[in-house]
């Protein structure tokens, strides 16, 4: 760890914050895509089971 | 081969599913890289000790944040212009990227000029034009919400970004054109006397090169998965239809 001496606080809050609203951002648009993804490959099968029917 | 070919959702999504790990990785790998070299490896600034650190952050979130809302205006004059689907929900995907990118650069500016200014905050010209920007970002992610008809939600938040791009450009150029600002002049210039020390020049290209990745890599992830929702949206319609 560097010796950021009196700014310590400063910098640490301004990285951790940053990196927690870009994991955010990450971790949100993976979840979404996932939960589409398989949403619309439900909605496909049913689609298909429908139009045969 | 035309670029307008993949303004065909098939083609994108076949393109942007071999192009997407790549940029991933790669976005990663200069995140890491950068970040762990500007923090770690590098001095503290006779003027600012230790905050010089921030830069790593600010600037490409700053430069980013302006960026996305010029991709944004390209997507959305090509929907516009074109009426090419593809294009609008990129538009859309980039926005919720944009605004993570404004609220860091305005978070960190805010940590930074504590201890620097004196103040978390000032009415210069730069930050105030950047604050319509966030503004403006909140208003194009609730009028996608809002409007019912993607079509007509399309051409709204267009004309949007189309007069939001003023402010984008304002929050560039305003330290040029204000002086009365607190604000300095750009981090990377041509100007020697204005450009960011040698030391710090490299970690910061690094960072920023890694942003530019990170903001391609999710704006083809979110692209990817509003073109599913597209799709999940017709299906759902057809399946009404055959039911009624």
């Amino acid at each position: 760890m560097p010796d950021l001496g009196k700014y310590a606080d400063t910098v640490l809050a301004a990285y951790c914050l940053s990196i927690l609203c870009l994991l955010a951002l990450v971790g949100l648009s993976l979840w979404q895509g996932r939960k589409m993804k398989q949403a619309l490959a439900r909605a496909e099968v049913a689609a298909r089971v429908g139009s045969e029917a | 081969m035309s670029l307008w070919e993949y303004a065909n959702p098939k083609r994108f999504m076949g393109l942007s599913g071999r192009v997407l790990p790549v940029v991933t990785i790669l976005a990663a790998t200069s995140l890491f890289v950068g970040l762990i070299w500007g923090f770690f490896f590098t001095p503290d600034d006779y003027k600012q000790g230790a905050t010089v650190k921030i830069i790593y952050l600010h600037v490409p979130a700053a430069l980013m944040a302006i960026n996305a809302w010029m991709m944004m205006l390209v997507a959305s004059l090509i929907w516009l212009v074109r009426r090419h689907h593809v294009s609008a929900l990129a538009a859309k995907a980039a926005g919720p990227v944009g605004l993570t990118f404004t609220v860091i650069a305005l978070v960190t500016g805010a940590i930074w000029g504590q201890p620097m200014w004196g103040t978390w905050w000032a009415w210069d010209p730069r930050l105030t034009s950047f604050l319509i920007l966030t503004l403006f970002y909140f208003g194009y992610l609730a009028m996608w919400q809002a409007v019912e008809n993607p079509d007509t939600a399309a051409d709204l938040t267009s004309v949007l970004c189309l007069v939001g791009s003023v402010f984008a450009l304002l929050s560039r150029y305003a330290v040029n054109f204000w002086n009365q600002g607190l604000h300095q002049g750009a981090s990377l210039s041509m100007d020697k006397e204005e450009h960011v020390a040698d030391v710090f020049y490299l970690p910061l290209l690094l960072c920023i090169f890694g942003f530019v990745l990170l903001f391609l890599a999710l704006v083809l992830l979110r692209t990817r998965t509003e073109i599913r929702a597209r799709r999940l949206s017709v299906l759902m319609a057809q399946e009404r239809v055959r039911n009624a």
